[in-house]
């Protein structure tokens, strides 16, 4: 079944994509602005107020790259799992469960800062990696679906981390100076968090460095490296990967521990950051960012490179939320403009499958 | 204190089967319409999301109206909204279910909160209806016939959703559909068609368990009023293996093991309240991998159908 794509038929359809993908976005932002303007409010208003709450006043775009970093995190290890045809779901307890390591190993364990700080990122990834190698084991080893399993651990790790907060011997700050919260963790010594940077009165910290390298990392790696080769040789057709000798069960198990550990060294970089919740873990800590991040690598789709301007997006949406207040509307709109935004994105992909899926068959059709 | 005393005197209180049969009705709504989804051949994780606009939209409809049965019929409303997205986008358009279910979940979480703060209903408990003669068994009559009076739709749509699917043309067809969609689409049967519509009923009973989870339970809205019961009752179908009999004990299950962070307290037991709330999860996952080769899930669940492609 030949499809012969001349250079200006390949041409149109590029347009054709583009076209569609612009028209999805562009719907789902008009639909935002109707239920704006359906609330009483000005969708202009709303607009500035955004962009005034993510970049244009002083200070407010270092706290967006704040927030994309976790975000930009999770959605790479997202994209690791999908490439070997698994669905991780789990982030939001995979970066709990991450966090919690990292703040245990951060209270616990003496020594020099720098080397401190590196012992609590590693040990945020090997949580994460832990929780969603379990889901992973399950998935090789008895054959129940990662989707559910991913998913159901998300309650249990912030059950379990609650507990965690509740116990001294585990996570709860021995210190009983910390007030009426019950919950905390132990705050990170001063020496052993990451440095921050401030430019142009923008402070953010270090994490925003290491996570455009680990970007660059796995973009190498995956698209450079036969790493990324035998992941995608799995996912896309497991006989052919048996017939070269990979592994199904090797690979979709490592793709699964690092993509729970990208998860988990968000939560990590969270904690070592003090971007939320002052260097300490506290019930809720994630703040639905293993969420956001899982939708921002749904609408980058398997492109690492991709996950960085969309981050930055969902990021400004969030920091620009907390300006929204005087213009009377609620801060949670940005929620429901996100979650549009997937959805519209998902459409052209599957509009473009079906298309070229029906002129196939009209195609074999017309032959007999 | 032994472990047998404390299970002798859960079973021997009243208030601890009201409680677990509260759980459990929401369950066994979302669940039966899950049920029906599942056998179609779709693993519908926006549930969650229909419960949520179930309850959001019965909490609208008391406040408009102050009648339960307008809240009920607008959470049965707000349920199909939800699960036409789903349906159109999965099932015609072929995008992923999973990214679409997981998508309208976080949408809706948003929606819902979003509109909540901007309308602010107020809504209170519907009034409790105990059948005579019923109501007064002993120990069990409360829990099942004494309720807030939306749980008795439980008895009607249990025994309709057996005859739908077991008894009727269209219910074959589901089954046919989840079992091998190939065979099905030679003989005739949409089968995307089908799997719609069954998403379709997913979404009308979980809004009718939101609108009964917010009406006949909790009363008050609060963007975290569902709490993972839309997954639980996913898990229940699971691990009911695929029957409605066990779907509805799994949901009576996980609902008395919920239940017990209530009344375990009560009776002065002391517990450990993470370790109950994430029971009924560890539960379904240690059942799944005990037992995932010896019950058959539908034999297409989850695999997108497209005409000639396998």
């Amino acid at each position: 079944m030949s499809l012969k794509l001349s250079p200006s038929s390949s041409a149109k359809r590029k347009g054709e994509i583009f076209l569609l993908y612009a028209f999805s976005a562009l719907g789902a932002l008009l639909l935002s602005a109707l239920i704006v303007e359906a609330v009483g409010a000005n969708w202009s208003d709303v607009w500035n107020a955004l962009l005034d709450g993510s970049f244009r006043k002083p200070g407010r775009w270092g706290r967006t790259l704040g927030s994309a970093v976790p975000m930009a995190m999770v959605a790479i290890g997202t994209i690791i799992s999908t490439k070997v045809g698994l669905i991780n779901i789990g982030q939001e307890g995979q970066m709990l469960v991450g966090a919690a390591f990292a703040a245990y190993i951060g209270a616990h364990v003496p020594g020099p800062g720098p080397l401190v700080i590196f012992i609590v990122i590693i040990s945020g990834f090997v949580g994460g990696a832990f929780w969603s190698g379990l889901a992973g084991a399950l998935r090789y080893w008895r054959n129940v679906p990662e989707v559910l399993t991913t998913l159901l651990l998300v309650t249990v790790a912030a059950n379990f981390v609650g507990y965690g907060l509740k116990n001294t011997w585990l996570l709860l700050d021995p210190d009983a100076a910390v007030g009426n919260r019950t919950q905390v963790s132990q705050q990170l010594d001063p020496d052993s968090r990451l440095p921050r940077i401030d430019i142009f009165g923008n402070n953010f910290s270090i994490s925003v460095i290491i996570s455009l390298l680990l970007i660059a990392f796995t973009f190498w790696l995956l698209s450079q490296t036969i790493v990324g080769f035998r992941l995608d040789v799995v996912g896309q057709n497991q006989k052919v990967g048996r017939r070269f000798g990979i592994s199904e069960v090797r690979q979709g198990f490592a793709a699964m521990c690092a993509s729970g550990g990208f998860a988990g060294l968000a939560g990590a970089l969270m904690l070592a950051s003090g971007d939320f919740a002052k260097f300490r873990l506290v019930p809720g800590f994630t703040v639905n960012l293993g969420w956001t991040g899982l939708l921002v690598a749904l609408v980058a789709r398997e492109k690492v490179l991709a996950v960085v301007p969309v981050a930055l997006v969902f990021a400004a949406l969030r920091t620009g939320s907390s300006f929204l207040a005087a213009t009377g509307v609620e801060r949670r709109v940005t929620d429901v403009v996100q979650g549009l935004l997937v959805l519209a994105l998902l459409v052209p992909p599957a509009v473009l499958f079906i298309r070229d899926r029906r002129r196939q068959l009209a195609q074999v059709e017309s032959r007999t | 204190m032994g472990f047998l005393e404390a299970i002798w005197d859960v079973m021997s209180t009243e208030s601890a089967y009201t409680a677990a049969t509260r759980f459990a009705a929401v369950l066994i709504f979302a669940a039966v319409g899950e049920w029906v989804a599942e056998r179609s051949g779709t693993l519908n994780i926006s549930v969650e999301a229909m419960i949520l606009a179930g309850a959001f939209a019965g909490a609208m409809g008391y406040d408009w109206t102050g009648s339960v049965v307008v809240g009920i019929l607008l959470g049965m409303g707000a349920g199909l909204i939800v699960s036409f997205v789903q349906a159109q986008m999965s099932h015609r358009l072929t995008a992923d279910q999973f990214v679409v279910g997981l998508t309208l979940n976080i949408l809706f979480l948003g929606v819902t909160s979003f509109l909540y703060a901007q309308w602010k209903p107020s809504s209170r408990v519907a009034s409790k209806l105990e059948i005579p003669l019923l109501s007064d068994i002993p120990l069990i009559g409360k829990a099942l016939f004494g309720q807030a009076w939306p749980f008795l739709l439980l008895y009607l749509l249990v025994p309709f959703a057996w005859w739908l699917v077991y008894r009727t043309r269209w219910g074959l067809e589901v089954r046919a559909v989840g079992e091998n969609p190939q065979a099905a689409d030679v003989s005739g049967i949409d089968v995307n068609k089908r799997r719609r519509e069954s998403i379709y009923f997913a979404g009308i009973c979980s809004g009718m368990g939101g609108a009964y989870l917010l009406l006949g339970q909790v009363g008050r809205f609060d963007d975290g009023i569902v709490a993972g019961r839309g997954f639980i009752a996913l898990v229940a179908v699971i691990f009911g293996g695929w029957t409605l009999r066990g779907t509805i004990f799994g949901c009576l299950l996980f609902g008395s093991v919920l239940s017990f962070r209530l009344t375990l307290p009560g009776l002065g037991y002391e517990l450990n309240n993470e370790l109950m709330s994430s029971l009924p999860f560890l539960v379904t996952i240690v059942a799944m991998a005990a037992f995932a080769h010896k019950v058959r899930p539908p034999g297409s669940l989850a695999k997108p159908f497209v005409r000639g492609l396998k």
